[in-house]
């Protein structure tokens, strides 16, 4: 079983150029954090993960019923928001820490994230339902 | 170090094709009567794999030699953006909301398993590799 996704060249065009910008302004973003706040933990990626899971908690509390909500949420959520987090970049860094001999910033991290990311993803979900 | 522009927009490249291989597969995988999220485990799963993986073969020890932007290109870009964590949060909400504790805490575990166990094989193939590349 497979879903019907629009087939248009417009449509793939908007969602690759989303996609896009979503992963640039992650590059930038993740590497300012860095940069501002030292490699002690991936501050970046954390920052990167909440702020996109919250955002499309929003968008899916918002987009329930409304007109067009299939492209909006295709481009906008699984394109935009879903190109700007990742789970690669928190991979990689939570084996780098664990390299490094700071387990318990590796695990710190791993906690870290999921507990930050399902608070941010149910926060914006009830904001978006107001 | 200052980022050059031409990384900014292989970055941007790879993150766009990441994600529309992402939506093919999800597309692929797709279940009307939404029980358990395979595709984002699975798209999750690769990523860290190939991120570790590549990561470690353009490293430092490792045995590619490769410019920053093509190694941005593939690690920021194309694993960046076939990999999602906000889709994932956003399924393990439902889940949850749902009551459906089980499949909730089964999901929440078994792609934190799984994502650990991807960066233990990236890792582990780089390094057998770039060892068998030294000897040849």
């Amino acid at each position: 079983m497979s879903q019907i996704l629009p087939t248009s060249v417009w449509f793939w065009l908007l969602f690759f150029s989303a996609a896009a910008l979503g992963g640039i302004l992650r590059f930038w973003l993740t590497n300012l954090v860095s940069r501002k706040l030292g490699m002690a933990l991936p501050w970046g990626t954390l920052l990167v993960n909440c702020s996109g899971a919250m955002a499309l908690g929003f968008l899916a509390a918002r987009v329930a019923g409304a007109e067009q909500a299939q492209l909006v949420w295709l481009v906008l959520g699984i394109g935009f928001l879903g190109a700007y987090t990742t789970v690669s970049s928190f991979s990689l860094q939570t084996l780098s820490l664990w390299q490094a001999g700071r387990r318990q910033r590796a695990l710190l991290n791993v906690i870290l994230t999921l507990l930050l990311g399902m608070a941010s993803v149910t926060l914006g979900f009830y904001w978006g339902q107001e | 170090m200052t980022i050059r522009p031409v990384t900014y927009v292989l970055v941007g490249l790879g993150s766009g094709l990441g994600a529309s291989l992402r939506l093919l597969l999800s597309a692929q995988l797709y279940q009307p009567e939404y029980v358990w999220p395979w595709a984002t485990l699975l798209v999750n799963v690769f990523g860290s794999f190939l991120m570790v993986f590549y990561a470690s073969m353009v490293g430092s020890q490792g045995h590619w030699k490769v410019s920053e932007p093509q190694k941005q290109f593939v690690l920021a870009g194309l694993c960046g953006g076939f990999t999602t964590f906000s889709v994932f949060s956003l399924e393990l909400g439902v889940l949850w909301i749902r009551q459906q504790w089980f499949l909730a805490g089964g999901y929440l575990l078994a792609s934190v398993c799984c994502w650990l166990l991807a960066i233990w094989l990236g890792y582990l193939l780089a390094t057998k590799l770039t060892k068998r590349m030294q000897i040849l």
